[in-house]
């Protein structure tokens, strides 16, 4: 194996990234993956266990997994945490009840050694329904502003009309990218 | 040596396996590959194929292992390579029932089993079922229930063939896809309408009604695949059977046209559907018959077998219409295909008439060398039935069976070829000097230890009733020189027998058995000096009972028995009294047995643990009942008795379990209303004089579908045995709550008392009795003589015509076992004697001799030895 091919190799590894994302049941992780990939979103169902969709934007590879949310599969969320870049947390901003549900799965998370490192982006989903938290309530009721583990962003969205989604990944994606593609 | 062999095989196969040594730790970390960011489909396809083969090789995964490999595993499926992903698929199913928390793959497979990738929704579906539950099925029963009528027939057959599967799990789910299943038997496609019809039939399968409507509608429409028809024939076929209708049915005529068919397999499975059924006249059997008889002839081998075969299963059964066959089997014995030769020959052994007999084996020893293990049993099976067909031929037979012991062969071979000459000789007088002649011969040579021990037992027994004794001793003794110690010890006991039966030879086995003291085996030394202890008594009755007899109890209960004993030292010296008498299988249940194996080729599976007798079960379950536990050791269950019709509301049925003073009364109840829920079952008893009820254990809950068991415990009339056998009138009383049928959860909290009468119980004498096997009547009942009372009393049986039929009713009725084969009358003699014996509860043997007239009815004498005088009068005044 020649140099050049080691090279190039190692390119080809870097342009590929691997974003987890979770959230409670009902955030809305499934619609998000579907609107990205441009599939109908009219019939989305409880996801039992994963899916995985591998995307390609601005060049680079990535391999989206979307583990469902109930809370009879979060257990199953730390089978899917290793060689994680970026964590994408989906937040029901409409669903005030759950908000403290919400926080504490996102805290644990975040104590995991596994996923140290990776970026955080928290997607405030729903924006388009009446009486949605704004992202600066969330970031308040989340307690956003203690992490200092993670790179982290929010952004509103709203998978439904696919408001801002675009923006929060280019986010995710130029954090990555200046974190780990050094040879750039 | 043998590893040298191995090394040369190895060699032979040239390396073909690449996976030979692989190892498990090895490919589990290797498969931690599968979390890489990107997936190397070549590699992991290759990893994943390691990972099933040690699966497949019987390697075990523990659930912690499994379940890393499995999530691992679940990472691949962002690879959109086929293969890997059709290789996931298998990995899935593998590991389902190891892993942990499978059902994550749930959405991942739902997806792919409804997508687009037509190669992946077979294979998808199957996994899918694998992993789901009760459940979670009802979350997947819309896509099940779609695919089942899948345009694409492999979409369509995975689904229907896994719904079946699901049967198991969820039979209330899978019942409502009934609709589905119907209209995919419409299908075209022939594996698609023929998984169909399977599930369909499962589906109905308890409802005979469905199922007749069923049959009814599909054999007047042509199914098109063949496959499907042959299930409907078998389908048919057992509905006719249970049905007991008349031959002249829709459902004959739909078998018969099947003969007709234009593929030959369904035409197979219609003659061999009209073969086997119970009640087919000659008439109709013809056309079958020679169906069969084109197929012998038929160039396909495949066919010639399954003829031959079918044949071959029906000689006993309908010997004059294989015998029309006989020019064409004589044709086959000569068949290239060995299978289809022996079959043949068998099948010609079976219906052959007695002056074929040695014609026929001449033909068998030309071949016998030349066809497997498993052939040679069938034609070792076909000899045994020859030989009780013709005692005459005995001699040239028994010759041909130790021709076959001396040539080499497998273990369940030579057991088979040595079971046969021990039922000649056990059958045929005649036969046994030369039997057991041929049998001693045997074990000078024989390398399985288990058939020499059990042929030194058989000679133990037999010999010493032979001529010449000592002829026999000769071939024990050099087993004691020269085997190992297993059979060392067997022999010692084989001889200890000879001393104990001819005082003639006793000085002799003294001295051998004094020899047999220096033995460098424990177990061979001391029994050497227990029989020679023993021996040196000169009692005839501590022969008896320590030489002669075997143990009676069950040796599991025993071992529990003395371990109790062990556990909670008691002053009491342990009695052997309390240990459940081991229960003898029944005629019937052996013949059964011999009739499964006979004819046919069938691998016996994982061999049975050491049996466990009823009582031992029943022990089990009682003793955990509060109440029960202090009656002391189960003496004796009964048989079920059926205090209902089998199809009524409630079906009670009885065991009756004897106790040393108390019998339990176990009633088993089957609620078979839907809208039901009983609650508080028990059974209302008027007990006969002198019984009386200590106490009832009601069940308290009898939901639909359910049996539940409520107990009565009664104390035995005291001191009256006469009053011991009586009749009981019961009714079973309980509160009835109304319910709903679906859900089962009553509609009120209120119910009502409500009674259903019950058939009269009686407790009868073989209630009392256990049967126990003697292997040396005699010698007991002249022992008896002098410990023992007599009781005789002289009968007339006028309702019996033969003296078989007085045999079967008396042993029935007394519940006790028949010794020394008496229960076997011979042919064409008036007189017969039945030598009985057992023991009654508490411990009190009986022996009973009934000396049997046949004249104008049976006229019996029967005279009983027992310990007590209260059980040998009770004996004699019931039999009355």
């Amino acid at each position: 194996m020649g140099f050049l091919t080691v090279l190039k190799k190692m390119k080809q590894k870097e342009k590929e990234m691997r974003i987890l994302m979770l959230g409670l049941d009902n955030a809305g992780k499934t619609t998000i993956l579907k609107r990205f990939n441009g599939e109908p979103i009219d019939t989305i169902s409880p996801t039992l266990g994963f899916n995985i969709k591998t995307l390609e934007h601005r060049g680079f590879t990535l391999n989206l997994w979307d583990v469902g949310g109930q809370k009879s599969l979060r257990s199953y969320w730390r089978n899917y945490f290793e060689c994680t870049d970026g964590l994408i947390w989906v937040v029901d901003s409409a669903d005030k009840r759950r908000l403290e549900d919400c926080k504490g799965e996102l805290h644990t998370l975040l104590q995991e050694e596994r996923l140290a490192g990776a970026t955080l982006l928290i997607f405030a989903n729903k924006q388009d329904l009446p009486g949605a938290c704004s992202p600066e309530q969330l970031k308040e009721i989340l307690e956003l502003d203690q992490i200092k583990t993670h790179h982290w962003q929010i952004a509103k969205c709203s998978a439904v009309t696919g408001e801002n989604l675009l923006k929060g990944v280019d986010w995710m994606i130029d954090d990555i990218a200046a974190r780990i593609f050094t040879l750039d | 040596m043998s590893s040298f062999k191995r090394d040369k095989k190895e060699e032979e196969d040239g390396g073909g396996n690449p996976f030979q040594n692989i190892e498990k730790t090895t490919v589990l970390q290797e498969a931690r590959v599968f979390n890489d960011t990107t997936v190397n489909p070549r590699k992991c396809t290759h990893i994943l194929t390691k990972l099933l083969y040690l699966l497949n090789q019987g390697e075990q995964l523990g659930a912690k292992e499994a379940t890393d490999a499995f999530f691992a595993m679940t990472k691949l499926f962002q690879s959109r390579d086929v293969i890997l992903r059709r290789m996931v698929y298998l990995g899935i199913k593998e590991l389902s029932s190891i892993a942990d928390d499978v059902i994550i793959v749930t959405s991942s497979l739902t997806k792919d089993m409804t997508g687009k990738e037509d190669l992946y929704r077979a294979a998808a579906i199957r996994a899918l079922c694998s992993i789901t539950d009760a459940t979670m099925l009802q979350t997947i029963e819309r896509y099940m229930k779609q695919a089942i009528v899948d345009r694409n027939s492999a979409v369509s057959s995975a689904a229907l063939v896994s719904s079946l599967h699901m049967t198991k799990l969820a039979p209330d789910v899978v019942k409502r896809w009934v609709n589905e299943a119907q209209e995919a038997v419409n299908s075209d496609n022939i594996m698609v309408q023929y998984h169909a019809l399977g599930l369909l039939y499962h589906i109905r399968k308890t409802d005979r009604l469905a199922v007749t409507k069923l049959v009814a509608k599909l054999t007047r429409i042509s199914l098109k695949s063949p496959y499907a028809v042959c299930m409907l024939i078998r389908i048919t076929a057992k509905l006719l059977e249970e049905e007991d209708s008349s031959n002249d049915s829709p459902q004959f005529e739909f078998i018969e046209s099947c003969l007709r068919h234009k593929s030959e397999m369904v035409v197979y499975e219609a003659a061999h559907a009209i073969v086997n059924l119970k009640r087919t006249t000659s008439r109709e059997l013809a056309p079958a018959i020679s169906v069969l008889q084109l197929f012998c002839g038929s160039p396909k081998p495949t066919l010639r077998f399954a003829a031959v075969r079918t044949l071959n299963q029906v000689a006993i059964s309908h010997p004059a219409a294989v015998t029309a066959c006989n020019l064409d089997l004589e044709n086959l014995i000569t068949d290239s295909n060995r299978s289809i030769a022996t079959l043949a020959i068998t099948t010609l052994l079976k219906t052959g008439a007695e002056s074929s007999v040695d014609r026929l084996m001449k033909q068998i020893a030309t071949f016998v060398s030349e066809i497997s293990d498993e052939f040679k049993v069938v034609v070792v099976q076909a000899i045994r039935a020859l030989a009780l067909k013709f005692p005459r031929k005995h001699s040239v037979l028994m010759n041909f069976l130790s021709a076959m012991l001396r040539d080499e062969g497998g273990l369940e071979y030579k057991a088979s070829i040595a079971d046969t000459i021990i039922t000649i000789i056990e059958d045929n007088p005649e036969a046994k000097e030369a039997g057991l002649a041929h049998l001693c011969e045997f074990i000078e040579d024989c390398e399985h230890t288990s058939l020499a021990v059990r042929i030194l037992h058989l000679l133990g027994k037999e010999g010493p009733r032979t001529k010449q004794p000592s002829r026999c001793i000769r071939f024990i003794y050099n087993r004691v020189i020269l085997e190992n110690p297993t059979v060392r010890a067997a022999a010692v006991s084989a001889m200890a027998q000879f001393g104990a039966t001819c005082p003639d030879l006793l000085e002799n086995i003294q001295v051998l058995l004094a020899r047999c003291q220096m033995d460098s085996d424990d177990e061979v030394r001391d029994r050497a000096t227990y029989y020679s202890n023993i021996l040196g008594q000169q009692d005839k009755s501590l022969y008896n009972s320590y030489i002669l007899e075997t143990l009676q109890v069950s040796i599991p209960s025993l071992e529990r028995s003395l371990k109790e004993y062990a556990q909670n030292p008691n002053e009491l010296p342990f009695d052997m009294k309390s240990v459940p008498i081991a229960t003898i299988p029944t005629r019937e249940e052996t013949e059964l047995d011999k009739h499964k194996s006979e004819g046919m080729i069938i691998s016996n599976g994982p061999t049975k643990p050491a049996t466990v007798s009823r009582e031992e079960n029943f022990a089990e379950k009682l003793s955990a009942i509060p109440g029960i536990a202090e009656l002391g050791p189960l003496f004796k269950s009964s048989d079920v008795v059926e205090l209902t019709e089998s199809e009524t509301e409630y079906f009670v049925r009885c065991i009756k379990h004897c106790f040393t003073n108390h019998v339990v009364l176990q009633f088993d109840c089957l609620n078979t209303l839907s809208d039901q829920l009983l609650e508080d079952v028990r059974v209302q008893l008027d007990p006969s004089e002198g019984y009386s009820i200590v106490t009832a254990i009601p069940c308290p809950k009898l939901p639909y579908n359910e049996t539940g068991s409520t107990y009565v415990v009664l104390k035995f009339p005291s001191n009256d045995l006469p009053n011991s056998v009586g009749t009981f009138g019961a009714v079973l009383k309980f509160i009835v709550k109304d319910c709903d049928p679906n859900t089962g959860l009553p509609d009120t909290d209120e119910g009502y008392d409500d009674e259903y009468m019950l058939e009269d119980l009686e407790v009868t004498l073989g209630d009392q009795i256990q049967k126990i096997n003697k292997m040396n009547w005699a010698a007991a009942w002249d022992e008896a003589a002098a410990t023992c009372v007599e009781m005789e009393d002289t009968y007339s049986l006028s309702s019996m015509n033969t003296l078989e039929e007085a045999v079967k009713n008396i042993v029935q009725f007394l519940g006790l076992q028949p010794a020394e084969r008496s229960d076997k009358v011979p042919e064409g003699k008036s007189t017969h004697t039945l030598l009985l014996a057992g023991m009654f509860r508490g411990g009190i043997d009986i022996l009973v001799r009934a000396k049997l007239a046949l004249s104008d009815g049976v006229t019996m004498q029967l005279t009983v030895r027992s310990t007590d005088g209260d059980v040998a009068e009770l004996i004699t005044s019931t039999v009355g």
